[in-house]
């Protein structure tokens, strides 16, 4: 009996057996065609707007400004001028996506950890920054970081400090800016596998003798590590290809990747140095993304 | 109080102190640059000062008063309504046909679907810069309502396939044994039990629409300027007060939103 019984569930066609097995395959393939078309309108929307526009840069990233086929947009990227780019980027990225890792740990721990109502606040103080549009939060903190922004104003009138901090238009306010920007996107699937995580393991680890401290580190801590991981590689891409705030932040001063791009487009006119510094953060965000995905898989075999 | 056990494993509370002390300073983080700017908006200075030595409302004047200003909200407004009407409809759509069969073809479509939410945004940009002037699309609400419902389209269809995913595909079928066509038994049995989901869709749709930035740089110029390259055009060349004001608008709806879901959602789940 491999009928109804098990087709009711996922309502997902099995293969039809039987006198009208050639009918029902038929109509089954129809079927099938109509749910395709279902998803013809937004493939073409995709296609048309996203593909198209990204094959045409990879295809023009392949040719010199004489139209000939050649190397030479990849070449410039050795460049010293590239390569500082390319250092900071990923040097802020780095910064950015460990500090959110190590902020959003114990925020995410307390909400998993907590009852109904402090986590619910938790959550919210999370929820807030994440559906407040990016450019109100940079504005925010240009604002804060300022020389007569209200940190420094609070760190004089302590006496703490007697001339104003750089805190902005430079690296270390880009990374604060991009710190408050991508930490929501840390917590929340750092949350999600902190919540899948059986209290029972804990009681059972207590019960064998170990103390709250080698419970958490031997028990607790590794089961976390998958939603760690995602959370950092997320958060490390979004940073390779991240515009808004290291441009705001920066105030020109910290060149990284996104704005590289950008500047030869608006500044140069240059679209093959634009599209080859793109395939290549395109790249580099697959590498990752898929490298995260291949060493999710392999935690999980071994885990089993 | 603070001896009360916290998990299974006898920390108490009162252990726990540092804990909660280190958790309300990263809350406060998140937190206080968010609402800062409202306090800040009511300044009645020429600059940006905490906290206001007067208050006024002239910023919220400059803002509601400038035709430019306006302009630019209404062409915000109009790009995210109809990128949500639009994203909404065929991302569904879409959800809807993937999820009926579960083939390599239809894995193949989900991977497509979600392809706008991987490419960065600055290639994205560049590159229908580069279409959208072949095609005289620059400049225009129709390019931006076209790359904003791109952008959309792999939220509605997470969202949409989440609600699916948790829905028994059974009911559409009895519903269609039962006489109903695919399109009724759809409208009837399935959306109002996804609806949620749809919602959801819908509300991200309006966001990723209304707050992109980086496409709209480059895409969004002239008459169709939008509210988000309008503010970031202003915040990089100078810091004008009245961006605070709008900021506080923007703040205030996001909190407006998230009380309205509050009390929505224990009904929801009843």
């Amino acid at each position: 009996m491999t009928g109804l019984a098990d087709r009711m569930p996922s309502g997902r066609a099995t293969r039809p057996e039987g006198i009208n097995a050639p009918l029902l395959r038929r109509a089954a393939r129809q079927e099938g065609i109509g749910f395709a078309l279902l998803s013809l309108p937004g493939v073409i929307v995709v296609v048309l707007v996203l593909v198209l526009p990204m094959a045409w840069l990879f295809w023009m990233s392949a040719f010199d400004n004489a139209g000939n086929l050649s190397l030479e947009n990849y070449e410039r990227m050795l460049r010293p001028i590239y390569q500082r780019t390319f250092t900071t980027t990923f040097r802020i990225a780095f910064v950015v996506s460990i500090a959110c890792g190590v902020l959003a740990y114990p925020i995410a721990y307390l909400m998993a950890q907590s009852g109904p109502r402090l986590s619910m606040l938790l959550m919210l103080c999370v929820m807030l920054p994440f559906w407040t549009s990016v450019l109100v939060r940079t504005y925010a903190w240009l604002v804060l970081l300022q020389r007569t922004g209200l940190i420094n104003a609070a760190l004089m009138d302590l006496g703490l400090i007697s001339e104003p901090l750089a805190l902005v238009h430079n690296e270390l306010g880009t990374i604060i800016g991009m710190v408050h920007v991508m930490l929501p996107f840390m917590i929340l699937p750092l949350y999600a596998s902190m919540k899948a995580i059986d209290p029972a393991l804990l009681l059972a680890a207590a019960n064998c003798g170990a103390t709250p401290a080698q419970g958490f580190r031997q028990v607790y801590l590794p089961q976390t590590f998958s939603g760690l991981a995602s959370g950092i590689s997320l958060v490390f891409v979004m940073c390779l290809g991240f515009f808004v705030t290291p441009v705001l932040l920066g105030g020109g001063r910290v060149s990284m990747w996104a704005q590289q791009i950008s500047d030869n487009i608006s500044l140069y006119g240059n679209w093959g140095a634009a599209s080859s510094l793109g395939v290549v953060l395109v790249l580099c965000t697959a590498f990752v993304l898929g490298g995260m995905r291949m060493a999710l898989a392999q935690i999980e075999k071994r885990g089993r | 109080m603070l001896s009360d056990p916290v998990t299974p494993t006898q920390i108490t509370r009162g252990q726990r102190l540092w804990l909660y002390a280190l958790v309300t300073l990263i809350a406060l983080f998140l937190v206080v640059p968010c609402l800062l700017v409202i306090p800040m908006s009511f300044s009645g200075g020429t600059y940006l000062e905490f906290p206001p030595k007067s208050l006024s409302l002239r910023w919220y004047q400059a803002f509601l008063g400038s035709p430019e200003w306006r302009q630019a909200t209404l062409t915000s407004l109009k790009s995210a309504g109809l990128t949500t009407v639009i994203a909404t409809v065929l991302g569904t759509a879409a959800a809807w046909g993937i999820h009926q069969r579960s083939t390599v073809f239809s894995q193949g479509l989900r991977g497509l679907f979600m392809l706008p939410m991987l490419v960065p945004l600055i290639l994205v940009a560049i590159g229908l810069f580069f279409l959208f002037s072949r095609l005289g699309l620059n400049g225009t609400l129709t390019g931006l309502v076209l790359a904003h419902t791109m952008l959309a389209i792999p939220f509605v269809v997470i969202a949409v396939g989440n609600g699916l995913s948790s829905y028994d595909m059974s009911q559409h079928m009895v519903a269609q044994s039962l006489g109903a066509n695919g399109l009724v038994a759809f409208f009837t049995v399935t959306l109002p039990q996804i609806r949620i989901s749809v919602l959801s869709g819908a509300v991200f749709a309006f966001i990723t629409s209304f707050d992109e930035v980086v496409v709209g740089l480059f895409i969004a110029s002239g008459s169709n300027e939008t509210l988000a390259r309008r503010m970031f055009s202003n915040i990089r060349d100078q810091v004008d007060p009245t961006v605070a004001a709008i900021s506080s608008l923007l703040v205030g709806m996001v909190v407006i939103g998230m009380a309205v879901f509050m009390i929505l959602q224990p009904k929801a789940k009843r």
